[in-house]
């Protein structure tokens, strides 16, 4: 569990206004989970990252970190803490003088691990990130989706009990990036540590997260469950990352519109939450009810705790039957709203 | 034919006077790499905010400023008495050395930190964020990570060092700066000064290539 309270970094300067990069944040993060932080750049939440290992100092809150508040240790139990928090970057920050092998035993090197064991631990960490093979290389012979494997192992070497990732995924190519976030939620399965990301892009919060945090101009201006603010997103920023994924017609259609096409029938409108876009609805329709469903137009995302998206729908049949083939959906998690024609 | 070409030339004269070049060469160079780094790693390190950061570096640029604006043949008159001091004696290829090393190494320092600074900040703050100390990231990250810069700079600093050599000959250090002066120039015989010529020419392109050819060998960027 890591506990942020009224963390704040201003940057003093002498010629101008200073400037808030970090205003008064509060935030609660769970053992074990991913947890996302989003923002345009300038955001501040870059600067955010560093104040929890300390690579800027805060200048005011507190961070308590695997049961130390961080703001209050000495220069030497902030370096052992450190080896217990590794950090990926976006672009890897690898020593281009050392091997893939050398630049992992690195932060093993710094822990003053002896060298037998520094080999099998450099050993297990190539395979975990599936880099087998490619001890010997040197970071300038390696894709940008190794430098960041390279980058991952290096950062878990030390057994942390917390990853930070510094839009760890921003340099890459699509493909590649949703290479490494798979990798990022093997490894919190598997390892069961605490992975904070900070990005720009919706894509990887949908992808791992389970909570967010959206940071504007240096606040958090809306935080809790990923599905829970891609639903009901409150701030115009927050909405702007929705439709990064979800495409501008989110809610933007009203029903009303679809409507006026049709003469017979109902159009409805269901909004998937979560796991029940798994249970095939429309087909169950369609089987149980002697109805026709036309589709018209729709906008279903995967995110990690199910999908979430909306679909509007003209069906036509019997009234009677189409009543119940309503009353079917109602009974299921998705929510429903219904236009009669006119 | 070699005969007629350098009638005045003793081999034996230009082998001495050889060694007591590669000699001071050598020592020098050793000396201002030491010298020279850590006068660059104390200009890069104390670069930042901090009373004692400050003034520690504006002490150290301040000494290496003057050192480099005093000219090399002014330098080793100035540095006569400390050399008396320190190697007992002003004459000789040994009695150049302090004034070769105190010559060079600001001129070398200035390189370190140049190089230094090349070091992308990314990879230090990444080994700052595993609890790296002072201490490994000098020796892990920052001297590993310029050490192409730092070979190149070391071969533009030797390379002057040899020129420095033949001034300090001049006055009486030996060498071949020396042999050229003394037996060439005041005997008239322009044949001497030809020959120790070629071979500074000589020992500057083995050390320009030994340079270049180590530079190219450990970047592996």
């Amino acid at each position: 569990m890591i506990s942020i309270k009224n963390l704040s970094k201003i940057y003093k300067s002498k010629n101008r206004d200073d400037v808030t990069a970090v205003d008064n944040i509060d935030l609660s993060i769970n053992q074990g989970e991913i947890f996302g932080v989003i923002g345009y750049s300038g955001a501040g939440k870059s600067t955010f990252i560093r104040l929890l290992n300390r690579l800027e100092e805060p200048t005011d809150g507190k961070i308590i970190m695997n049961e130390k508040d961080m703001t209050n240790l000495s220069n030497k139990e902030l370096r052992n803490e450190r080896q217990k928090i590794g950090m990926i970057f976006q672009h890897f920050n690898l020593l281009w003088s050392r091997t893939v092998f050398d630049n992992i035993a690195f932060p093993l090197e710094i822990a003053g691990i002896p060298k037998e064991q520094r080999k099998s631990k450099v050993q297990e960490l190539i395979e975990l990130v599936g880099l087998a093979g490619r001890e010997d290389y040197y970071p300038s012979q390696l894709s940008g989706g190794q430098k960041q494997r390279v980058g991952i192992a290096r950062a878990l070497a030390n057994d942390p009990k917390v990853l930070l990732c510094d839009e760890a995924t921003s340099a890459l190519d699509p493909q590649t990036t949703d290479d490494i976030l798979d990798l990022l939620v093997s490894i919190n399965q598997k390892l069961g540590l605490t992975i904070i990301v900070i990005t720009h892009e919706m894509h990887v919060i949908k992808k791992i997260c389970q909570q967010v945090a959206v940071m504007d101009n240096g606040k958090v201006i809306e935080q809790g469950e990923v599905l829970e603010v891609f639903m009901h997103p409150k701030e115009k920023t927050t909405r702007r990352f929705v439709q990064q994924v979800m495409g501008e017609q989110v809610e933007q259609s009203p029903i009303h519109y679809f409507v006026k096409n049709y003469e017979s029938g109902k159009v409805l409108r269901l909004h998937f939450v979560g796991e029940t876009a798994n249970q095939a609805i429309i087909s169950k329709l369609v089987k149980r009810f002697n109805v026709e469903i036309n589709i018209l137009q729709g906008n279903i995302t995967q995110t990690k705790d199910g999908a979430y998206g909306t679909l509007y729908v003209h069906m036509d049949g019997p009234e009677e039957v189409v009543n119940e083939a309503i009353k079917y959906i109602q009974q299921t998690s998705v929510e429903l709203e219904v236009e009669e024609n006119a | 034919m070699l005969r007629e070409l350098f009638p005045n030339v003793v081999m034996e004269d230009l082998k001495v006077a050889t060694n007591q070049t590669l000699y001071m060469t050598g020592i020098s160079v050793l000396g201002t790499l030491i010298l020279g780094i850590l006068l660059g790693l104390l200009l890069f390190l104390t670069d930042r905010q901090g009373i004692l950061n400050r003034s520690l570096n504006f002490i150290t640029a301040t000494i290496v400023n003057v050192f480099r604006a005093i000219p090399f043949i002014i330098l080793i008159l100035l540095l006569f008495p400390f050399t008396d001091w320190l190697m007992g004696t002003i004459r000789g290829p040994k009695a150049a050395l302090p004034a070769l090393i105190i010559g060079a190494a600001p001129f070398y320092a200035r390189l370190v930190e140049i190089a230094l600074k090349e070091v992308d900040k990314g990879v230090i703050e990444a080994a700052r964020a595993m609890g790296a100390k002072t201490r490994h990231i000098v020796f892990k990250v920052l001297l590993p990570e310029s050490m192409p810069a730092l070979i190149s700079g070391l071969t533009v600093t030797a390379i002057n060092l040899i020129s420095f050599t033949a001034m300090a000959g001049a006055i009486g250090a030996g060498g071949l700066g020396d042999l050229a002066y003394r037996k060439g120039f005041q005997a008239w015989d322009f044949d001497v000064v030809f020959a120790c010529t070629v071979l500074i020419v000589i020992i500057v392109f083995i050390f320009q290539f030994a340079g270049d050819f180590l530079s190219k060998k450990i970047d592996k960027r």
